[in-house]
């Protein structure tokens, strides 16, 4: 510790520390552009200038180190003198358009030069002009505004990891901007927009929608994670205009994804579904469609649901709910179809494996809490792309591996980038990754000198030979504290993911690692109300398989949510009577379901979230319903009410949260029993294996919608991609176009052929979640010509 | 009590009469200071403020560029603008309304405007008919500028040495 004087005042503080991160904790103020609390220093904007005693000259606070007995003065005359020198520069060259700017009203750059600039200029030359150039569809450029704090830079460099932007040239030639004119295709870019002190990175859906003062303020969460970030949303005469992050060191820090900051804009999208609407087969009216009100509404499903159960039985209706609705959806959703006398409900539409249920923990869990993911120091990832799925775990990862010599590896069917550096990476085909694991499994055993399972042993392929990186990977779990097993999306949708959590856990307990099975958005929430089918119901696949007569849907298209979209679209069209809860209209529901009811989206609706860690989170109305849409809450209530069952006279939701227990979330990611059945079920037959995941933006509705994330890099058009070995036996070649064909050969569907050297031999990456590779299924096999 | 003289003087000699008559055969030959309005009407100052317009510059392009600060700085709350990127890429208005009931013609938003669009007008001659004409709207704003930008124009450079 040091002791320090700052005007007059007498601080203690870290010698070594920078003097401005004291100050800023003792809350003296110094003007800064560059500085940035979570970036590193670059000194470069010289806004800081502080006279130290026995110094020359004014030194730049944020990169000076606090040494013992220090004397600083941040408001005599050299150090005002300095500041206003400073400011006189940078606003030579910055535009005087504030008026059009969006960055107006919460700039530092104009509230500083409010204290520190003077009301006339005495520069009479011409002023610096730069080009800006299109980066993409989330931030829009003005880098005529930029002061060169290179914040972008940093950020980009240090917390993405990606180095999008760059600053090229010297002096008064630099231009902040990336490389070669591409684009910025981070999922976290919208930070940049935050960072920037000026108005030469502003958010493009947003762009001249509002002023920064006229808007009101909504602290809520994101729906689209399992951290449950926190989020304002910002409205404006009862419009949601833009999205922000609150800082919570336990969650998010000050960072946002750019799923959560730029999904709001579904919200205000033309497809939404506003007036209760059902297809009475009236051929006057559109497709047999028409807009009724909520009695008629609610009224005919209820006589559907009767006729549905009459003329079979009960337990042949089914619900399946998006995961990103709140704990009071999920129960009220559960009590809804149970009390029809039915347990077929669900809301996990991106698993295929469920033979561990009855075993499972109480919610998919992070064992390691959110905060503690930034001090790791080994970690695995099994099938988990994590940057894309959780952006902002993805960023913590990255601070433990940058601070503290941590190593990530990882193990799966697709070789993702990382926004970090791997220790080991395996990749390999969906039916080897089983056979991976189990040798990892028995590398650890040998490092434990513990026994094998035989469960496991038999898994262990006959080719699995002495892999030096699975051996690594042991050693570097067995070796050192603190470490985690994450298990990711493909992990959870792969055929035989019970195996997959089994063995994991099997590692976990042996190397005394802990375990994180990351739920898909709320997905936590939906376990906690019991939204899944228990020893008594079907779940997603039973349902989707045994031919139900009739289906609530609440949030989810499935369509496009299930992995096994055609599977899911023939079920749906094969019920007699299929009600659709949903913000939004589709095209294709609106072909195979009787009734739709507009519910609101995350905007309009309050709720529950609990994130992996169990941390339970409300989040707020930022934005009264749209027309007659209301929350699913209430329409789940009331459709109760009109089909006269007992339990839905709650009136506020207060009362709907008080019905579920939420008591003890330890977050366990553990099953319960140690038995388990490892019998393989995914069988490769001929031709090329077939993997997919759902690209970042096409895993919900919600984010269908947001047009600009729909114009990202991250959603590309779907196609099939093979790696370069792959495509010379198959005599291909990048972008042309291929018949992919089932091996049973009952589905065809024509792609383009992308060359993508991520995916492993033997295989093809299909994507789900599109419209134009749901005819594929999940089939193992596929075969692939030239079309 | 004693008699006061003067008083009795004043009282029947009609003094007080006299000196009241005196003023109106006086004002009776003087040049009348009413005038017949409508048909006539008194000089205004330049710095009058009344009916509201939004001025364009003189190639046609509007001058307002949606900065919201007239809005903000708006003490009655009488101005509602929307505002949206135009297809040229420029900051626009979709709406710029003003509630004429609510406004009290202060003139805040003249001077807060950055481009000198929006100006209080001398036209003080206005009236509706219903309620809901009291809204008066982005196009109407900009048709009165148009008519008569020549006076509101000759008016702030009459202002403009004491601005």
């Amino acid at each position: 510790m040091a002791t320090i004087e700052v005007d007059g005042r007498t601080l203690e503080a870290e010698a070594g520390e920078m003097l401005i991160r004291a100050t800023d904790k003792a809350g003296i103020y110094i003007p800064r552009f560059c500085y940035h609390d979570k970036l590193s220093v670059a000194a470069n904007c010289r806004m800081c200038l502080v006279e130290v005693e026995k110094a020359p000259k004014p030194l730049p606070a944020c990169a000076t180190p606090i040494m013992d007995g220090m004397k600083v003065y941040t408001k005599s005359k050299l150090a005002r003198e300095a500041q206003k020198g400073t400011m006189e520069f940078l606003l030579i060259n910055h535009p005087l358009d504030c008026p059009v700017c969006d960055q107006g009203g919460e700039c530092p750059l104009q509230d500083q030069a409010l204290g520190y600039g003077k009301d006339e200029s005495r520069f009479m030359e011409r002023k610096r002009v730069v080009a800006s150039h299109d980066i993409g569809p989330l931030v829009a450029t003005e880098m005529t505004r930029c002061i060169h704090c290179t914040r972008c830079v940093r950020f980009g460099e240090e917390v993405a990891g990606i180095m999008e932007m760059g600053a090229p040239g010297r002096g008064e030639h630099t231009q902040i901007g990336t490389f070669l004119n591409q684009s910025v295709d981070s999922e976290v870019s919208g930070n940049m927009i935050d960072l920037c002190p000026v108005g030469a990175l502003t958010s493009k859906p947003y762009r001249f929608a509002a002023r920064s003062w006229e808007l009101q303020n909504h602290p809520s969460i994101s729906p689209h994670d399992c951290l449950g970030t926190n989020i304002n949303i910002q409205t404006l005469r009862n419009e949601v205009e833009r999205v922000l992050p609150i800082e919570n060191p336990e969650i998010n820090d000050c960072w946002l994804a750019d799923r959560d900051r730029y999904s709001y804009e579904s919200v205000n999208s033309e497809q939404r579904l506003t007036i209760p609407m059902i297809r009475d087969g009236n051929p006057d009216n559109d497709g047999g469609w028409r807009e009724v009100n909520w009695e008629t509404a609610l009224k005919y499903a209820t006589s559907g649901f009767d006729t549905a159960v009459s003329a079979s039985s009960a337990d042949r209706i089914g619900g399946l709910a998006c995961p990103s609705s709140t704990l009071e959806e999920f129960h009220l959703f559960q009590k809804l179809i149970r009390a029809m006398g039915s347990h077929n409900v669900d809301h996990r539409l991106q698993q295929i494996d469920f033979r561990d249920d009855s075993i499972a923990p109480v919610f998919p869990a992070s064992e390691l809490n959110i905060a503690d993911y930034s001090h790791l120091e080994a970690g695995l990832l099994i099938g988990a792309n994590i940057r894309k799925e959780q952006p902002l775990l993805s960023l913590r990862l990255r601070e433990a591996t940058l601070k503290n010599d941590t190593k990530i590896s990882a193990m799966g069917v697709i070789n993702y980038e990382m926004n970090f550096d791997l220790s080991e990476t395996v990749i390999s085909d969906p039916g080897a990754l089983l056979g991976n694991l189990a040798s990892l499994a028995s590398e650890v055993c040998k490092l434990t000198q513990g026994s094998l399972p035989n469960q496991l042993a038999s898994l262990i392929g006959a080719d699995a030979g002495n892999d030096p990186a699975i051996s690594n990977i042991a050693n570097e779990l067995f070796s050192r504290e603190k470490t985690l097993i994450i298990l990711g999306a493909t992990a959870q949708s792969h055929k035989d993911a019970s195996i997959i959590r089994f063995i994991a856990q099997w590692i976990c307990e042996s190397t005394d690692s802990k375990l994180a099975i990351l739920p898909q958005a709320n997905g936590a929430a939906g376990w906690i109300a019991n939204c899944i089918p228990g020893n008594l119901g079907k779940n997603t696949v039973e349902m989707l398989t045994s031919d139900l007569k009739a289906y609530l849907l609440m949030g989810c298209e499935p369509d496009l949510d299930h992995v096994d979209g055609q599977q899911a679209l023939n079920a749906m069209t094969a019920a007699d009577f299929v009600v659709q809860i949903s913000a939004f209209k589709s095209t294709v529901a609106m072909e195979y379901a009787d009734v739709l009811l507009p519910m609101t989206p995350f905007t309009e609706t309050t709720g529950t979230f609990i994130n992996c860690e169990g941390k339970i989170q409300k989040s707020a109305v930022a934005a009264p319903p749209k027309e007659d849409a209301r929350p699913a809450w209430k329409i789940l209530r009331v459709l109760g009410n009109f089909m006269e069952l007992p339990g839905f006279d709650q009136v506020t939701l207060a009362d709907v949260t008080a019905e579920v227990s939420l008591d003890q979330l330890t977050p366990s990611a553990r099953t319960t029993s140690p038995e388990m059945d490892t019998s393989l079920i995914y069988h490769h037959t001929s031709g090329l294996q077939r993997i997919s995941d759902t690209p970042m933006y096409r895993t919900e509705a919600t984010l269908r919608h947001a047009n600009a994330l729909q114009k990202t890099a991250d959603n590309p058009f779907p196609a099939a991609g093979l790696n370069q070995r792959m495509l010379e036996k198959y005599g291909l070649s990048d972008s042309n176009s291929a018949l992919v064909k089932t091996v049973e050969g009952n589905s065809e569907i024509h792609l383009t052929i992308r060359l993508d050297n991520r995916v492993p031999d033997g295989c093809v990456y299909i994507p789900t979640g599109h419209v134009e590779t749901a005819p594929l299924g999940v089939r193992t096999s596929v075969s692939l010509e030239k079309a | 009590m004693g008699i006061d003289i003067k008083q009795l003087y004043k009282t029947f000699s009609l003094k007080e009469l006299r000196k009241g008559l005196g003023v109106t055969g006086r004002q009776l030959f003087r040049k009348k200071t009413t005038i017949m309005y409508p048909e006539e009407k008194t000089p205004k100052s330049p710095r009058f403020r009344g009916l509201h317009a939004l001025r364009r510059y003189p190639n046609g392009e509007e001058r307002c560029i949606a900065c919201k600060l007239c809005e903000a700085v708006c003490p009655a709350l009488a101005i509602t603008i929307d505002s949206e990127e135009r297809d040229d890429g420029t900051r626009r208005t979709t709406r710029y309304d003003i509630d004429l009931f609510k406004c009290i013609y202060c003139g805040f938003c003249e001077e807060a405007c950055p481009v000198d669009s929006i100006v209080l007008t001398d036209i003080h001659e206005f009236h509706m008919e219903s309620n809901d004409e009291r809204l008066i709207e982005k196009q109407d704003l900009l048709k009165i500028g148009d008519q008569f930008e020549a006076e509101i124009s000759a008016a702030r450079k009459q202002d403009a040495p004491y601005r």
